[in-house]
């Protein structure tokens, strides 16, 4: 549906001016400008002023459903335990599955959440959950958490898009991820460690007349413009311009530009070189990045899937962190790791474990969240949230208040107030520092 | 010896132990049999009245076991990568040694057929071999690209026969541990790119006692591996050229995988097919590609042994059951 710009009232674009909204946010200074009335004063301000090009944020989706019990939340020797052990990590006291033993040597650089609860065991419904911290519903469509962190963090200035999406293939990218916020904020998505489709100008065209073509374009769009500009129409000459800035930066996709050395650490897996693609997009401004890594849905044969997948997620992850955290990265950049659930501690018929969402684990790094703990409990066999239960709409406030972001605010989108984040839920503030 | 006449497969008994099963073996003498359970634990099985001991000393599962050839003797090899020495025949079994022999998952352990060496392979894809009476290590190699799945010995005494998630079946010989060919059984591996996943792998191997075929069981069609569609399947080669002779399948089976291969005699042989579609005992000879029998189980099984000469079948059942059925009328 075509949304026209309402730039007298403040349009989505205009609604809230990034760079203001996160100064005086956290001041607590104007937050009546954005939000209005009453409810302005309820706001928490957040802590320290930040420029929109301070923070990060990268999220694994494990695609599928990991298995908590085979990665952050082990039950060894119990009726649902399966056959891993569980390992000591960097942090006394705190041990994982053994299918991750390089990155037991990153648990100081760690935060698990071991008490997610979301209640929910359909693979579509879970994800969408997870991405935008609120349940489905037909009367709404919320922007998924790489949407509202490009709107919030992101600088045009980069040349690059403030959303990408890796997945095996580079699959995907053609929905509504942004929602309210407009398409300038949906995701583009990469295949693999490969800079994005149709980004590199064809040989036969020269760039005198590249540069032609391009000022004609221009011109007509001024010229429609004047009369006729929209919310899409606004979307679509910045796709163009976008398109034209990434193809100018193609080589921040292309992992060949970093020095062997680097690429040996990150070693050949897909994976590997997807996170490496990841750290680059990362170091060149872009705010979010989300890498899927596929697939957990281990109904059968739980076990033997889990050795190959969580063996090529440990290293790549691992890898990942230490890099981060070697070039002083993760003080500004948030990692998380999720699922659409996790995986039920009974073991099936043929040694599968099915959809789970009571009792599972989600994982966070750096920016400013807590370092080398647990938050959360499950009870022995790993059936029950015994302690610290937190939902996807926690999480989803935490993530924000994780880079600086204050969860608590709202947005003005066509002259209604939109809370950035579930208004039911909060950030769980003991993993915040 | 019993007459065999597997159209008249009954069980005998079922025993229940603690937790769901994972693996089983009779014993030579067929007057004991040791099954594996998800607690960790083993239970050796007196097979004339049901009673069970429980033997605890691994940290994991246990997937594969085997007898020395008296019967006293029992090594197991779990996925913690240790294998177990058990003396079995005593009132109170115990162990005798226990060695870190592997890294990750112990999926393959079998004694040889004159009794002296002991084989184990694993997730670490080296091939250790080892002296039944010590524990001693008397080699090892690395031998696979991939986790290897299973290991059999050649009844002449002089072969090892090794088999891996992709389907490769090498031929060593244990003499200098050269690699004499590799039998390809490539269909038994059913990657499934849209799930990213790699499945199936040789999950057993097994050798006529005349040594002249050699069986590889698993599974293909793997059209959907999460959701445990695949449909069973055993492969047929001839040991003498290494040449694949018949590809084994089973109609109306969606979801099978054959755990374990067992030549009966040098006519039959069988096989357990597990899965979504449940425990099935199958049998086949060297003139139909199809089976030439099936016998339903009363619940899924995950493993199987056969005591030719008795005409004994041992299941391990995920029902916590272990059964014993008898191939005669």
């Amino acid at each position: 549906m075509t949304k026209l710009a309402r730039y007298a009232c403040g349009g989505v674009d205009h609604a809230v001016n990034r760079r203001k909204f996160l100064a005086t946010a956290s001041t607590g200074i104007g937050a009546a400008s954005f939000l209005g009335g009453v409810a302005s004063l309820s706001h928490r301000a957040v802590g320290s002023p930040i420029s929109k090009n301070d923070y990060r944020v990268v999220v694994f989706n494990m695609h599928g459903g990991l298995s908590q019990l085979e990665s952050w939340d082990p039950k060894p020797s119990t009726r649902t335990g399966g056959p891993f052990r569980a390992i000591p990590t960097s942090v006394p006291g705190i041990h994982i599955c053994e299918l991750l033993p390089k990155t037991a040597k990153q648990m100081h650089h760690l935060c698990l959440l071991r008490g997610v609860n979301t209640s929910e065991d359909d693979h579509g419904k879970g994800a969408y959950m997870m991405l935008t911290g609120r349940r489905q519903t037909p009367s709404a469509e919320y922007p998924q958490v790489g949407s509202v962190a490009a709107k919030m963090l992101h600088d045009d200035q980069t040349g690059l898009p403030g959303h990408i999406i890796v997945t095996p293939g580079g699959g995907g990218g053609r929905g509504n991820e942004a929602a309210y916020l407009g398409p300038k904020f949906n995701s583009i998505h990469l295949g693999g460690d490969k800079p994005p489709q149709n980004s590199s100008k064809p040989d036969a065209i020269a760039a005198d007349a590249e540069a032609r073509r391009h000022e004609l374009r221009r011109k007509i769009n001024e010229q429609y413009l004047s009369q006729r500009r929209s919310a899409v129409t606004d979307a679509y000459t910045h796709s163009y311009e976008q398109a034209l800035k990434l193809m100018e930066r193609r080589e921040v996709f292309d992992v060949s530009k970093e020095p062997q050395a680097a690429q040996d650490f990150y070693g050949q897996s897909e994976l590997g070189r997807q996170c490496l693609v990841a750290r680059r997009l990362l170091e060149n401004g872009v705010s979010f990045v989300q890498i899927t890594h596929s697939n957990y849905d281990t109904h059968n044969d739980n076990f033997n899937f889990h050795i190959e997948q969580v063996g090529e997620f440990d290293i790549a992850f691992a890898t990942f962190i230490e890099d981060l955290a070697q070039r002083g990265m993760l003080e500004k950049t948030l990692v998380v790791v999720l699922s659409e659930f996790g995986r039920t501690p009974n073991i099936n018929l043929y040694y599968g474990r099915d959809h789970w969402s009571k009792a599972w684990s989600v994982v966070m790094a750096g920016a400013k969240v807590a370092r080398g703990g647990v938050f959360g409990q499950t009870n022995a066999e790993g059936t029950e949230v015994t302690e610290g239960q937190v939902d996807h709409g926690d999480i989803f406030h935490t993530i924000l208040r994780a880079v600086g972001v204050d969860s608590s605010q709202s947005l003005i989108v066509d002259g209604r107030e939109l809370p950035i984040a579930d208004p039911a839920a909060e950030p769980i503030w003991k993993v915040l520092v | 010896m019993i007459d065999l006449d597997i159209t008249k497969s009954h069980v005998l008994h079922q025993w229940k132990a603690d937790s769901p099963l994972i693996a089983c073996r009779i014993s030579p003498t067929g007057q004991q049999c040791v099954s594996t359970s998800q607690d960790n634990h083993l239970q050796l099985w007196n097979m004339a009245n049901g009673e069970k001991l429980i033997l605890k000393g691994h940290d994991s599962w246990v997937h594969t076991l085997s007898y020395n050839k008296a019967g006293d003797q029992l090594i197991s090899g779990g996925c913690e990568g240790r294998l177990i020495w058990w003396s079995v025949l005593d009132a109170e079994p115990k162990i005798i040694r226990a060695v870190d022999a592997h890294q990750g998952w112990i999926r393959g352990v079998e004694v040889s057929p004159d009794g002296t060496l002991a084989v184990s392979v694993g997730n670490d894809r080296v091939i250790r071999l080892w002296k039944t009476d010590t524990g001693e290590k008397v080699h090892e190699w690395p031998a696979h690209e991939r986790h290897i799945y299973s290991a059999a010995f050649h009844p002449d005494g002089k072969h090892l026969l090794t088999g891996d998630l992709m389907g490769k079946i090498n031929v060593w010989k244990l003499e200098d541990r050269s690699m004499v060919r590799t039998l390809d059984g490539a269909t038994l591996y059913n990657p499934n790119k849209g799930q990213n996943a790699e499945f199936g792998g040789v999950r057993s191997l097994a050798i006529s006692p005349n040594g002249n075929e050699v069986f590889a069981a698993g599974t293909h069609k793997g059209s959907n591996p999460f959701g445990a569609v695949h449909e069973p399947l055993l492969l047929r080669f001839n040991w003498a050229d290494g040449a694949l002779v018949k590809s084994h399948v089973c109609d109306g089976i969606p979801g099978g995988l054959l755990y374990r291969t067992a030549a009966l005699n040098d006519a039959t042989v069988t096989a357990v097919s597990g899965g979504s579609s449940g425990g099935i005992l199958l049998f086949f000879n060297a003139t139909q590609e199809k089976e030439i029998h099936r016998a339903g189980l009363p619940s899924l099984a995950r493993d199987m042994d056969i005591h030719a000469a008795k005409g004994l079948v041992a299941t391990a059942h995920y029902d916590q059951h272990l059964r014993i059925s008898g191939l005669f009328a």
